[in-house]
């Protein structure tokens, strides 16, 4: 009897001296899965919310443009574009669509999308000439990003 | 006597690594935010000098106009609109109007308006042989066009807002038609082949034919 209260006196607590290595890994996997975001929004982005969302699935193909008026105020109301970490012109969109597509394999240039992401305040007429000369550029798919718009609302 | 103290605290107090540990990882879930990849699409028509001519060689009962101002407030078929969210209904039926069938098959579908109608369920073709099928709306799902012009002025959250009504009313098309909701047909997976086969079933023949036309430069 007195054996057996022994044995089990010994296996009272569970070895927790692993608990720290499972969580580290967890929170390694973490930190190496999540990307952090590369590029500095510099524009105000106040973005409209829809409902008729549609997921894209190739993440590798899209490409963003944001829109809108500039963060820093010595540069004036007009909204502006900005790709990736500089501010571009209407103009420079045709280049900054090629340069992106040279990134791409030599099949999947034409399905590049361009994902825009527009101010609330922004007018049409920016977005139109975006339009006009992603057309030119043959980057034909755009899509307006958007937030899930709430049931309740 | 001493070396049996010793043995009891040879080892780190582990215990507490396990909390810091938890609190880091809590902090990066958190904070990090998964990119989302959602949004509306839009499919720009291809390059092309002379696209005008196009518009022209339309059937104006074909299109289905929507004119924004830069005050924001809509003309829809030339009559002015305070609620968007009409729209939805406006171009549902508009675009399962019916009017005048055409049996000549096109697009690269290769089938006829009367192929699409004979393709929907039953309480969809009652509901237009009831209330649709009128003479001054579009001929047909393969004709009908949206065409939706936005001032220079307008803002971009209106535009994003009829975009979206414009958006549901498809989606409630392709979905009725396969005989889901709209919301399931946007969640389609068309990686998978069974998914791929209904979302296919449910566009062929009527092509989301979303036009944003160029604004006029001034005025409202």
């Amino acid at each position: 009897m007195s054996k057996f209260k022994k044995k089990s006196e010994s296996s009272q607590d569970i070895p927790t001296a692993a608990l720290p290595d499972i969580i580290f890994m967890l929170l390694f996997f973490f930190m190496v899965t999540t990307v952090l975001r590369e590029t500095e929004i510099k524009v105000e982005q106040r973005i409209p919310r829809a409902e008729q969302l549609v997921k894209l699935e190739k993440k590798k193909l899209v490409t963003y443009l944001y829109v809108g008026k500039p963060k820093d105020k010595s540069m004036g109301t007009e909204a502006l574009i900005q790709a990736n970490d500089a501010f571009i012109g209407i103009d420079g969109i045709i280049n900054w669509i090629n340069q992106e597509k040279s990134n791409l394999s030599e099949a999947e240039r034409d399905q590049i999308t361009v994902s825009m992401k527009v101010d609330n305040e922004t007018k049409m007429g920016i977005i139109v000439d975006i339009q006009t000369e992603l057309r030119d550029a043959n980057a034909r798919k755009i899509m307006y990003a958007t937030p899930q718009k709430s049931e309740d609302n | 006597m001493a070396r049996s103290k010793n043995k009891g605290s040879q080892e780190v107090n582990a215990g507490s690594m396990a909390d810091i540990a938890f609190l880091l990882l809590i902090f990066f879930l958190v904070t990090t935010q998964i990119a989302t990849n959602k949004g509306l699409t839009l499919l720009l028509p291809p390059k092309n000098e002379d696209d005008e001519p196009l518009e022209i060689k339309q059937n104006q009962k074909n299109v289905f106009k929507i004119q924004i101002n830069s005050a924001d407030l809509l003309l829809v078929e030339d009559e002015p609109l305070d609620d968007v969210t009409l729209i939805r209904d406006m171009v549902y039926d508009f675009v399962l109007n019916f009017g005048n069938p055409s049996s000549t098959k096109k697009g690269s579908d290769n089938v006829s308006d009367v192929d699409v109608y004979n393709s929907l369920p039953a309480s969809m073709k009652s509901y237009i042989t009831r209330s649709l099928g009128k003479d001054d709306s579009s001929d047909g799902p393969g004709a009908a066009i949206v065409s939706l012009k936005a001032d220079r002025g307008s803002s971009y959250e209106i535009f994003i807002q009829i975009l979206d009504e414009l958006n549901a009313a498809y989606n409630r098309i392709y979905g009725e038609r396969v005989g889901i909701t709209d919301e399931e047909f946007r969640k389609l997976n068309r990686t998978d082949p069974k998914e791929k086969e209904m979302y296919d079933r449910a566009r062929m023949g009527i092509p989301k034919a979303i036009s944003i036309a160029e604004p006029s430069s001034q005025g409202g």
